[in-house]
């Protein structure tokens, strides 16, 4: 498949100094990044360890280990494995969806601002998940394909609505907006109309919460991550190329319609799988990339290190919102209250430079 | 090293909405010389360009590569022989000089192959080729704009096609820029053959820099040839609506168009 084209220098000759700032840069490039992703593995090992044996009660790991290989524990086995595992892997797969479906948002479309929590494809998957679970009654892999439909319809229609001889940035961004306040109220219009209308069903379709998952919540959500997120990594090398303009990375051998077209269909695929099952945890896919991109240093991929964001984000976030706080307050109220500042600051910064989003 | 690759256009029709830009036209590419392509404010120069690079596809005819349709050529294939850079391209922000540099060998690596030595060289040589190699390590969002454009001239010439377009790569630069750019470009296809196609501004530039230039009008060729036949008055007034003189150019000895305006003029009327 690749055709290599031999080098316009010999290899045995000497590298020039130029050659080896090249390699020195792009291996140091490639180590902080390696870095990075081999310390956000470790914290989310570490805390989901901690989330496992902490709580109102608080095993020992070896009580743990012995509920994870399927030995009945008295007590342990009803928390750890009823309660505490299911969520504490929902968070990580939520969070992984977030993030690299947030990240892939903003890079293609190159703009922090574009993520798909603030465009409202969150909440077309969450309004259709309300709706399917409090309307129509529904229940497991319905409300997932339910909430992906609506998702990918939500996504299209913004997409069409912003097209005028090619999409432009920032009138995507705020008609996604718009879209997103019309869905958040058909949301709440559905809660209150709810006959069983309960706290907890709101909480989770207004801002998210991992409150009370049982397997069959989660198993969808990790088919979608072991399933899609390939495909995006897949892309990474294409997306890096897309960055560089349109025109640009036609230049350089990308097919930019069709990238474009695989990338957003499925990270509004990993997007709305996890919406339904966790509801739209507020800002982590807007704030995870970011994050990432601090970190990394310009110019790395992002999805791996953005995704570990994320599931990080949503696992530190939900214990955050069970016990530091007194109350107990859903996951997204806790990201909420991270992101928001953050959403101010990008927008005073981009009035500052120049008006343009 | 190189071989020359033909690249012809044929009946070739382009344009936007309902509006034809270029019509039927035929043009031949000389392999292994600098094109220039001239003309007036939206004569379908830039059109013309993004066709020949397949970012827009013709209405009707082919743009042809070595005798095949560059429409039909695989994305990446067409990528390794012919070379575009835009009017404006993005720098992702933060990005250093040397990383976007290497984003130009993309069309020679596969999706999940890894970063080969043959790399490496190329985005080494292609840094010493625009003397930017002391800039490797900086963010490309503090170069000037002189330095950037070189930088971007890098990113293409990792990319080591034989063959590369350029959309007004002057643009935004300052004379001497001008000048240094032009030089480089030169220098490339002295010293490795590359066939250069570019759309410039600067009539004069054109013609001191090209083998060859071809001056478009009316979405077709006007006149096309080495530069002392192709740029004179009757061709500046056809293509550009304006009265001239054209001397010699005592530097170079290429034609100097000189435009003729209603003021400031020694005799009271043009000649």
């Amino acid at each position: 498949m690749k055709q290599e084209r031999p080098a316009r220098t010999a290899s045995t000759t000497p590298p020039t100094p130029t050659t080896q700032t090249v390699l020195r840069g792009r291996v140091g490039r490639f180590a902080r990044r390696r870095t990075v992703v081999l310390v956000l593995a470790a914290l989310i090992v570490i805390v989901l360890c901690v989330t496992l044996l902490v709580g109102q009660t608080i095993y020992s790991p070896g009580e743990v280990f012995r509920v994870i290989l399927g030995e009945n524990v008295p007590g342990a086995t009803f928390t750890v494995g009823r309660l505490r595992l299911p969520r504490a892997s929902l968070a990580v797969l939520a969070g992984l969806c977030f993030g690299l479906g947030g990240v892939t948002f903003q890079t293609m479309l190159r703009n922090p601002l574009a993520s798909p929590d603030i465009i409202g494809i969150s909440s077309g998957a969450s309004a259709a998940a309300a709706f399917a679970i409090v309307t129509l009654g529904l229940g497991g892999t319905q409300v997932s394909i339910f909430a992906i439909v609506v998702g990918l319809a939500v996504a299209l229609l913004i997409y069409t609505l912003s097209f005028k001889s090619g999409v432009a940035g920032t009138r995507l961004i705020l008609i996604g907006i718009g879209i997103a306040a019309m869905l958040d109220s058909v949301t709440a219009y559905i809660l209150s109309q709810a006959a069983d209308w309960d706290l907890q069903a709101a909480q989770r379709w207004l801002t998210g919460s991992l409150n009370g998952p049982g397997w069959a919540q989660v198993v969808p959500v990790l088919v979608a991550v072991v399933v899609l997120s390939p495909v995006l990594l897949g892309q990474s090398r294409n997306l890096a190329v897309t960055q560089l303009g349109d025109d640009a990375a036609s230049a350089l051998g990308v097919r930019v319609d069709r990238t474009r077209l695989i990338v957003i269909a499925t990270a509004v695929l990993l997007i709305a799988f996890a919406t339904a099952a966790a509801g739209p945890i507020a800002f982590v896919a807007f704030l995870s990339g970011p994050i990432a991109a601090r970190i990394v240093g310009p110019g790395a991929s992002l999805l791996v290190p953005a995704a570990l964001v994320g599931a990080l984000l949503v696992l530190v976030a939900d214990f955050i919102g069970q016990f530091a706080l007194g109350t107990r307050l859903p996951v997204g109220v806790v990201t909420g209250v991270l992101g928001a500042p953050y959403l101010i600051y990008l927008i005073v910064r981009s009035n500052r430079s120049g008006g343009s989003l | 090293m190189t071989t020359a690759h033909s690249l012809t256009i044929d009946t070739l029709t382009l344009g936007y909405g309902d509006r034809a830009v270029i019509e039927n036209l035929d043009l031949l590419i000389p392999p292994g010389q600098v094109t220039a392509i001239v003309g007036a404010n939206a004569c379908g120069k830039s059109t013309l360009l993004r066709s020949m690079s397949r970012l827009l596809a013709p209405r009707t005819g082919h743009v042809l590569l070595d005798g095949h349709d560059v429409q039909r050529i695989p994305a990446k294939q067409l990528a390794r022989t012919l070379g575009l850079l835009p009017q404006s391209p993005i720098a992702p922000e933060g990005i250093t000089v040397s990383d976007l540099v290497g984003r130009g060998r993309h069309p020679h690596q596969g999706m999940f192959s890894r970063w080969s030595h043959a790399d490496d060289i190329a985005v080494a040589d292609a840094l010493d080729a625009t003397e930017t190699a002391a800039l490797s390590d900086r963010p490309v969002d503090e170069l000037s704009g002189g330095q950037r454009q070189r930088v971007w001239i890098a990113m293409a010439l990792a990319q080591q096609t034989d063959l590369l377009l350029l959309d007004e790569p002057t643009t935004f630069l300052d004379v001497s820029h001008q000048v240094e750019v032009l030089d480089l470009l030169t220098d490339l296809n002295r010293t490795r053959g590359t066939t250069i196609v570019m759309v410039l501004h600067d009539l004069n530039l054109a013609a001191r820099y090209a083998d060859h230039l071809i001056a478009l009008a009316n979405g077709g060729v006007h006149a096309s040839g080495p530069p002392g036949d192709v740029l004179t008055e009757d061709t500046v007034r056809a293509v550009f609506g304006l009265d001239s003189r054209v001397i010699i150019d005592p530097t170079s000895g290429q034609p100097l168009m000189l435009p003729i305006g209603r003021h400031h003029m020694r005799h009271s009327s043009p000649a």
